[in-house]
């Protein structure tokens, strides 16, 4: 969000207006107090367009800004609750630009763009007025230093009274990238103020997951309150789950399978009125009965879902330890108190499946009638599962 | 022939003394890849007894890959070093000039594959590398590097290059009464080494490669590119798959690089784009599966 990628720019001296964050009115009355002047309202949610949505108001005085807060306070933004607003000293525009690093996934490189024409969404620049947008490749090892930085500044045309600031600023954004490993920094706008002073307005930092590792401060930036509340459960349980809105629960080995899998369902849902997919969950290659069991867990938990499809093919895992992993977790969820009632279909391929599939049978004939059935194929095992979810 | 990995490929393992690596080097021998060796700097010296998965295999490690290829006449290896490692090891096979570097790891920062990249590149890209956060390289019959399982299926004429390790398997298990020459997991993430379109070039110069599937998933616009290459380059047939139709806008599947970001890196723009260029896109792997067998049996 916006004050967390200004909170990573001042970190690393990249100069911006001052302004702090405030969950309720009072606190955005007290941070307007403090800054003095007119200030600028934000609400804070990962998505553009908030200004359209209402979501950034102008206000004079504190008791103003203070009312300003409470009108976005519990606004929805594209689907996204406000639960925090910037209240930021307002500042006169004379001129809006934009710069960016991201990383460029088919030349595996990075790239610098910037703009003298910033403000609007980049996307949209980008297809109308390619020509006023610099695109400028930089190496991961070189980087950006002050002539890589002046090569970025001049190929989008930066007038000479900002040319030497927006330089600085180029290579702070860099340390920015490269130091918090981020995927993308975004400053749009960055603006020129009427008494010539060069600032980021506005930003976006993405930081990359696999980097948490070395940047344990990160886990601030979580947004806990935003997430779905199942999903926030699979993370605790380090699960990979994506929720999505459907009747068929999914699990399956491996992403690319899983992935796969909720295209099956979803093909074949389309015979049985339109039953979806409700989650993405990937077990990965171990498949334990305690990562079987908090997947079934979660995804039972899902009011939506209406069956279940666990879809494994044995690669390194063999089925026969799967079969037991599924055995296994109906016990672990009976003792949790989580009896199964929503119907499983299980498709288990590959290595030992044949064993694999004469353990699910013999716990299968002990289950209720009807809980665990198992079908050979996965376009089959899709076809069948979206067929209960259907009847339910 | 095969790409890429044969019956004379000699394979080091970086990080052979993790548990990772130890269980994978055993299930590699069992398959008759021939490993000669492993590295890790700390346990320099130490002799492993792997005799038990090939009767001769009695594995020196080696402090460095430049001491294990000097040694052993290696001229590939497979990492399964841990992420904050990676990059180091990469840079150091690289700097020693294996030929084949098959990095399995999952989960490293893409700032150090970006870095590694371009070192390798600076360096002339000598060292052709997969991955990293792939399944590795098999040409069945012959020699595996990595961690596809090699019983799934023998030796045959369909070449396969796929982003998704467990959709390898599923298509080498589907057409496993057809075989392969050589199955390539080039993996999921933002930034990868080799890439289909290497793939593609290496199946099209293969004359035991007669048909190729090329796997692809959400992110990214790799697959059009592949697209672009097979159009102008590639006269075998190529049947296609993507995977992630149903994926939300803006969320991570599983793969660090599997997200459509806006309107771009989306299934449906990749598998018209695929088949623009004349490629025979399946909606489910097993129908990819069945398009591979008409036209195997047309050839």
């Amino acid at each position: 969000m916006e004050y967390q990628a200004k909170e990573l720019f001042a970190k690393h001296e990249v100069p911006v207006l001052p302004g702090s964050v405030a969950e309720t009115v009072d606190e955005a009355r007290r941070a307007a107090a403090d800054i003095g002047g007119p200030v600028v309202v934000k609400a804070q949610v990962k998505t553009g367009g908030r200004g359209k949505a209402g979501g950034v108001k102008l206000a004079e005085t504190a008791d103003e800004a203070a009312e300003k807060a409470g009108a976005i306070l519990g606004m929805d933004i594209k689907g996204h609750t406000v639960h925090r607003v910037l209240v930021t000293q307002a500042s006169d525009i004379d001129q809006e630009y934009y710069v960016s690093y991201l990383l460029d996934r088919a030349n595996r490189t990075y790239l610098a763009m910037a703009s003298v024409e910033g403000g609007m969404e980049i996307e949209q620049l980008a297809v109308e007025r390619p020509e006023a947008l610099a695109r400028i490749p930089v190496d991961a090892i070189a980087g950006v230093d002050a002539a890589k930085a002046a090569e970025i500044a001049d190929a989008a045309g930066f007038p000479a009274d900002v040319r030497d600031q927006v330089i600085d600023i180029l290579q702070k954004l860099w340390t920015v990238f490269t130091s918090e490993d981020a995927t993308l920094v975004e400053v749009n706008p960055l603006v020129r103020t009427p008494d010539g002073q060069v600032v980021a307005l506005d930003g976006k930092v993405s930081l990359d997951e696999n980097a948490e590792f070395r940047h344990e401060e990160h886990a601030q930036f979580e947004d806990k309150a935003a997430a779905d509340p199942l999903e926030a459960r699979a993370k605790e349980k380090d699960l990979n789950y994506v929720k999505l809105s459907g009747e068929v629960g999914i699990i399956g080995n491996g992403a690319g399978l899983v992935m796969s899998t909720l295209d099956v369902v979803a093909y074949a849902g389309e015979e049985f009125g339109g039953v979806k997919p409700a989650n993405f969950l990937d077990i990965g290659g171990g498949a334990s009965a305690e990562v079987m069991a908090n997947g079934l867990e979660i995804i039972l938990s899902d009011d939506e879902v209406k069956a279940v499809f666990v879809n494994v093919f044995g690669g390194i895992t063999a089925c026969d330890a799967v079969a037991n992993g599924i055995v296994h977790a109906f016990g672990l969820l009976e003792s949790r108190g989580d009896e199964v009632t929503k119907p499983l279909v299980v498709r288990l391929d590959g290595n030992n499946a044949v064993e694999g599939r004469r353990i699910l049978s013999e716990f299968a004939a002990t289950a209720p009638a009807g809980l665990i059935e198992q079908v050979d194929t996965m376009d089959g095992a899709a076809r069948r599962a979206a067929e209960l979810a259907a009847a339910k | 022939m095969a790409i890429f990995l044969d019956e004379n490929s000699r394979i080091i393992v970086q990080g052979i003394t993790g548990a990772e690596g130890t269980k994978h080097t055993q299930r590699m021998l069992k398959a008759g890849a021939k490993i000669v060796g492993g590295v890790n700097a700390r346990k320099a010296g130490q002799e492993l007894d792997f005799t038990e998965f090939s009767p001769e295999a009695v594995l020196t490690v080696y402090g460095t890959v430049a001491e294990a290829m000097d040694k052993t006449g290696a001229n590939v290896s497979v990492a399964f070093v841990p992420p904050k490692f990676t990059k180091d090891a990469v840079i150091e096979a690289v700097d020693a000039g294996i030929e084949l570097l098959v990095v399995i790891t999952e989960g490293i920062p893409v700032h150090d594959t970006a870095e590694f990249w371009a070192y390798a590149s600076a360096k002339g890209n000598k060292t052709r590398i997969v991955g990293p956060n792939c399944p590795g390289v098999i040409s069945p019959g012959r020699s595996n590097a990595g961690i596809i399982p090699a019983d799934i299926t023998g030796p045959g004429p369909i070449g396969l290059v796929s982003k998704s390790g467990t959709l390898t398997y599923q298509m080498m298990y589907e057409l496993r009464d057809i075989g392969f020459s050589t199955a390539v997991g080039i993996g999921g993430d933002p930034v990868i080494g080799t890439t289909h379109i290497d793939a593609l070039e290496a199946f099209e110069a293969d004359p035991e490669t007669k048909a190729i599937v090329m796997i692809g998933e959400i992110g990214g616009d790799a697959e059009e590119r592949a697209a672009a290459y097979i159009k102008e380059h590639v006269t075998k047939p190529v049947v296609g798959y993507v995977a992630g139709f149903t994926a939300p806008e803006g969320k991570t599947m599983g793969h660090a690089g599997a997200i459509v970001s806006g309107s771009s890196g989306t299934a449906q723009a990749k598998k018209e784009a695929l088949e623009a260029a004349g490629v025979a896109v399946g909606k489910t792997p097993s129908e990819t599966a069945r398009l591979m067998r008409e036209i195997y049996q047309k050839l």
